[in-house]
């Protein structure tokens, strides 16, 4: 592997005036994801800047019940945290769907949102990769595509974002906090991901050089009653082949609010508003569910082998939203 | 020497009691070194560069750029390489030439090893590989496997090709109940914790390689005969092994290391990665399996067919020899087995723990259980009516054939009699639920190998033998088996393996280690004793004698000699998401005597274990468009985790074998036969789907559906 520099930053201004000067450095969070694409060649970075001391490891209340969490909480802390765990259950399940115990000590909040897929062309520098290396072409699409993108993807890239994190920060209308050179900046998560079109290399809106510096949740009483379930080729330790990130307000047997998310269907976590327009004011029953699914899935695009992920995401919106519903009702 | 067997001395204590890794300690202390820990003064590393392309010609290494670059030593390559011995016949057969490194510009599968880069450090080495050009002229390739191509072609492998007797046609329009289904396995990798990993010294004429391998002797005259040199001026050690299910031979990091010391004139370590795990050290080959059963109504053979067929390399020809089940299990009037192979622009297949058993037993096993469905009858009572009296295509008596033991002992701890049989109708909240039966079977046998046994003048003992510790528990288990044969206490008894200067031994493989091995130290010992009974006083030097068991073993009769079992599985299947997990599982064996409880135990859940992973996981999956694995990384290829693993039981019922010293059989592999089966037929009764194709996957639940029920 290509030899690099490595710098500990001690505070944030400086962290980010070190990427300023290098365009060739990155950040450095957990490693769990950089240091594996360092090895196999994938990234190639000069210089390491290791932001894992900064003092951006505090979880706090923000406004009226929302939650600030910095960027260096690790995957464990954030599970862990009673306020995580109480206000917004469906973050605190999707942590600790991820990964392993050991990695879950080490990623961080901030890595977590920018990670890269695991798509197996990206990850294997000897095969082309639109993503990986512009306008070599994207092979997931004639060939090896089962646990590809569904929804919004593009003829340059069909691959997933791995998060299982990011998709109930979807589903709870998360701002991502960044630091630069000229000051910090914000961004919502719904825009916090570029669409793929024909430039899949872009994956955030992120400006050169930034430094995410945490994540706000906004005050979003429904979460309270929130679930996420992520179906995987095996029981643990996997990627997700499909997951759901749900949150459901139901008064009377009719839905007052709902929030739905969608994992491993996208390049970013999917946010289904589609279906959440569908089924708010719907009654709360398992025909409804199926359709605001529908009303979703009806944008579907699969390839040939992944079309099972259609039924899937169909299936588990169905499964998550009728247990929400039920405990509602108890 | 004598050919007749000794019985083990009866109220023995260590044989059969369980008994701690006698390594243990070093190993979770860490003070085991594994075979690329070791540390050698002026250690160079070499870096290999596989091939990019699945079919074609180097048309050049451009190594002037790599050569630049800061640390890099050597580029080895077909245009420089020291030439190498290739048309021997080793140990076992004629060798996969995929060893044969930087031989010619031919590559014959992506991940062929193209060159090696050796540096001052592994950094600088792989920095120079990945920077490497290579070009090639690029050929179509083909690496389209299936039953139906036109060029599939039968061999004899290690088993015929091709047994039959009577006419399965005929037979079959007379049958009442017929079973005529295709199933297919994927191809799968041994993925062992340690990747592979070799050091070579040249001192003077002589080879040193410090090595992670299943059989150093074996490797020693493989080595040899590569390098054109006796097999006594070539040293072979392996001392620890993190594991090796039939990859950890003669492979590419031994040779290019020799290589790579020899031009260079100081030790070379090559270390694999794990994607070059994946190419370069074998696999078990996808199969494809037709099985056509024909009974009675009261389930009573009439016809068994069982076709079988699997890829190859372009350069070697492997056999999966799926019919080996069909071979032995179950006998009838019109009896056919076929192994066919398809050669590919792939790397070359290999032994993978239980080689032909397991595939084969997954198909055999699932399709009796579609006949148990077909025929109204219990799947264990339709085994017990099939019963063999002697071997269906040999004829020869059983060295005991414990199978219906298994079963009933199974049966009864299991709670199989109060199975509903019918499909579909148990659940748990989401989960359907379902119980699974099969058979298993793996041939047992012994090789000829030599140990030395050593009365040291403090009373102590000391066993030497080029056994393979592969993280069986061999060493532990020959400290009993030598306890018990000198009539001593463990404690007493010092056993070292992995170093072919011991002398030549039979291999980690073929379960047939701790029998062959076991076999020597009691030849050795019982020489021994009498040696001790005769002299006086022992001098310094101790009293050291050797035995060799290869008359003994070659006097044995020919029988039928396989380790049983019967595999039980439960599962849960939720059919909205495809998930499937397996809540527990029981196999009882009857697989010789059982040397140490305690390893025997976890190696055959360890079988089991594989069972589970491929039944639901394991899936190597290659890319049309570039002949290459995708993924060929431990998170791209799914082995069972902790979380799928549920509670597992292993047990036995007596079965000590007659014809050997010790009453040992074999236990490697027979815990992964049938386990497939097993949890198939328990998918099967929780949904009412029949899945023939393995892994179950999620997608393919969900595109079966629960059939109605």
């Amino acid at each position: 592997m290509r030899e690099f520099g490595y710098h500990r930053a001690a505070d944030v201004s400086g962290a980010v005036a070190l990427l300023a000067a290098d365009p060739d450095a990155r950040f450095l969070g957990g490693g769990t994801n950089l240091v594996d694409l360092m090895k196999t060649g994938v990234e190639r970075p000069a210089r390491l800047v290791d932001v894992r001391d900064l003092p951006l490891d505090r979880i706090e209340p923000a406004g009226d019940g929302g939650l600030r969490i910095g960027a260096t909480v690790t995957n464990s802390e954030l599970a862990a945290h009673p306020e995580v765990r109480r206000r917004y259950p469906a973050l605190a399940q999707a942590v600790l769907a991820g990964a392993s115990g050991q990695l879950r000590n080490m990623a961080t909040v901030g890595g977590n949102l920018l990670q890269r897929t695991r798509c197996g062309y990206f990850t294997d520098a000897s095969k082309p990769c639109n993503k990986r290396v512009p306008g070599s072409g994207c092979p997931a699409i004639e060939g090896v595509h089962h646990n590809h993108a569904v929804l919004g993807a593009s003829a340059h890239c069909v691959a997933v974002h791995p998060s299982d994190m990011g998709v109930a920060l979807a589903a709870f209308d998360a701002v991502v906090s960044y630091e630069t050179a000229d000051g910090p900046g914000a961004l919502p998560l719904a825009d916090f991901y570029l669409p793929v079109g024909d430039t899949p290399h872009r994956e955030t809106a992120l400006p050169p050089g930034a430094l995410i510096t945490g994540v706000t949740l906004p005050p979003a009483p429904v979460a309270a009653r929130s679930r996420y379930r992520k179906v995987r080729e095996r029981a643990s330790y996997a990627f997700a082949i499909g997951s759901v990130a749900a949150a459901l307000d139901v008064a009377d047997g009719v839905v007052r609010e709902v929030r739905l998310a969608f994992g491993a269907v996208a390049s970013r976590p999917w946010r289904a508003r589609a279906a959440e327009r569908a089924l708010t004011g719907a009654p709360a029953d398992a025909d409804a569910f199926a359709a605001a699914a529908d009303a979703e899935l009806s944008a579907a695009r699969p390839l040939p082998d992944n079309a099972y992920k259609v039924t899937l995401m169909r299936n588990l919106t169905v499964a998550v939203l009728t247990e929400l519903a039920e405990e509602a009702a108890r | 020497m004598t050919t007749a067997p000794t019985r083990p001395a009866a109220a023995q204590g260590s044989v059969g009691t369980a008994h701690t890794r006698v390594e243990g300690r070093d190993k979770v202390t860490g003070a085991a070194r594994y075979a690329a820990e070791i540390p050698f003064t002026g250690l160079a590393h070499g870096w290999l560069v596989l091939s990019t392309v699945a079919r074609g010609r180097i048309r050049a290494v451009d190594a002037d750029a790599a050569l630049a670059l800061p640390g890099v030593l050597a580029v080895l390559h077909h245009g420089n390489a020291p030439r190498l011995v290739t048309d021997y016949v080793g140990m076992l057969g004629v060798p996969d030439p995929t060893a044969a490194v930087f031989q010619h510009d031919r590559v014959p599968h992506a991940g062929w090893p193209v060159a090696l880069v050796v540096a001052e450090t592994p950094e600088q080495a792989r920095e120079a590989a990945d920077t490497l050009a290579v070009r090639y002229d690029e050929e179509p390739h083909d690496i389209a496997f299936s039953a139906a191509r036109p060029d599939a072609y039968p061999v004899d492998g290690y088993t015929p090709a091709v047994t039959e007797k009577g006419d399965v046609e005929a037979g079959l329009a007379a049958s009442a109940v017929v079973v005529d289904e295709e199933y297919t396995t994927p191809e799968e990798h041994h993925s062992a914790m340690e990747p592979h990993a070799a050091t070579a010294r040249w001192d003077g004429g002589r080879l040193e390689v410090v090595d992670s391998n299943q059989g150093s002797t074996w490797v020693q005259s493989e080595l040899a005969a590569m390098f054109a040199l006796d097999p006594s001026a070539v040293r072979v050690v392996s001392e620890h092994v993190g594991g090796g299910f039939g990859s950890k031979g003669v492979r590419a990091q031994q040779v290019a290391a020799a290589m790579a010391a020899s031009v260079l004139g100081r030790p070379v370590r090559v270390v694999l990665t794990r994607r070059q795990v994946f190419s370069l050290t074998g696999y078990r080959s996808p199969t494809a399996q037709r099985i056509r059963l024909g009974a009675d109504a009261g389930g009573r053979l009439r016809v068994l067919e069982h076709r079988s067929w699997n890829q190859t390399s372009t350069v070697y020809e492997f056999v999966e020899s799926s019919a080996g089940p069909a071979r032995v299990l179950y006998d009838a009037e019109a009896h056919r087995t076929s192994q066919e192979v398809v050669r590919l622009d792939v790397p070359s297949p290999t032994w993978m723990r239980a080689p032909g058993e397991a595939p084969g037993s997954f198909a055999l096993e699932s399709a009796f259980d579609e006949l148990a469905e077909k025929c109204g009858i219990d799947p264990i009572e339709l085994r017990l009516r099939n019963e063999p009296e002697t071997g269906p295509v040999s004829g020869l008596p059983f060295a005991g054939r414990n199978l219906a033991a298994c079963f009933r002992e199974g049966a009864r701890r299991f709670g199989w009699a109060e199975r509903d049989p019918r499909p579909g109708v148990r659940r748990d909240g989401r989960w359907l639920l379902g119980t699974g039966t099969a058979a298993a079977s793996f041939p047992v046998g012994a090789g000829a190998s030599t140990a030395a046994l050593t009365a040291e003048a403090d009373g102590t003992f000391t066993v030497r033998i080029a056994a393979a510790d592969i993280g069986t528990g061999a060493r532990t288990a020959l400290t009993l088996v030598a306890a018990d044969a000198l009539g001593t206490a463990p404690e007493r008894v010092r056993v070292r393996v992995g170093d072919s200067a011991f002398g030549s031994a039979w291999i980690a493989g073929g379960s047939m280690g701790t029998r062959s091995w076991s076999w020597a130290v009691t030849e050795a010992a019982r020489e021994l004793r009498e040696r001790l009974a005769l002299s006086g006083e022992i001098p310094p030097e101790g009293i050291t004698v050797r035995s060799d068991t290869t008359e003994a073993i070659g006097a044995l009769a020919r029988k039928e000699r396989h380790s049983f079992g019967a595999q039980f599985a439960e599962v849960a299947v939720d059919v909205a998401t495809g998930e499937v997990r397996v809540r527990r599982m029981l196999g009882i064996f009857a697989a010789g005597r059982i040397v140490n409880p305690l390893t025997a135990r976890s190696q055959l859940i360890g079988g089991m274990t594989w069972g589970i992973s491929m039944a639901l996981h394991e899936e190597a999956v290659r890319d049309r468009v570039t002949g290459a694995h995708y993924g060929a990384d431990l998170a791209g290829y799914h082995v069972a985790t902790h979380a799928d693993v549920p509670r597992i039981e292993a047990d036995w019922v007596d079965d000590t074998d007659p014809d050997d010293p010790v009453g040992i059989k074999g236990i490697g592999e027979v815990g992964i036969v049938g386990a497939a089966a097993a949890i198939a037929n328990a998918v099967w009764h929780a949904t009412g789907v029949r899945h023939r194709a393995l892994p179950i996957r999620p997608d393919r639940v969900l595109t079966g559906g629960t059939a109605g029920v």
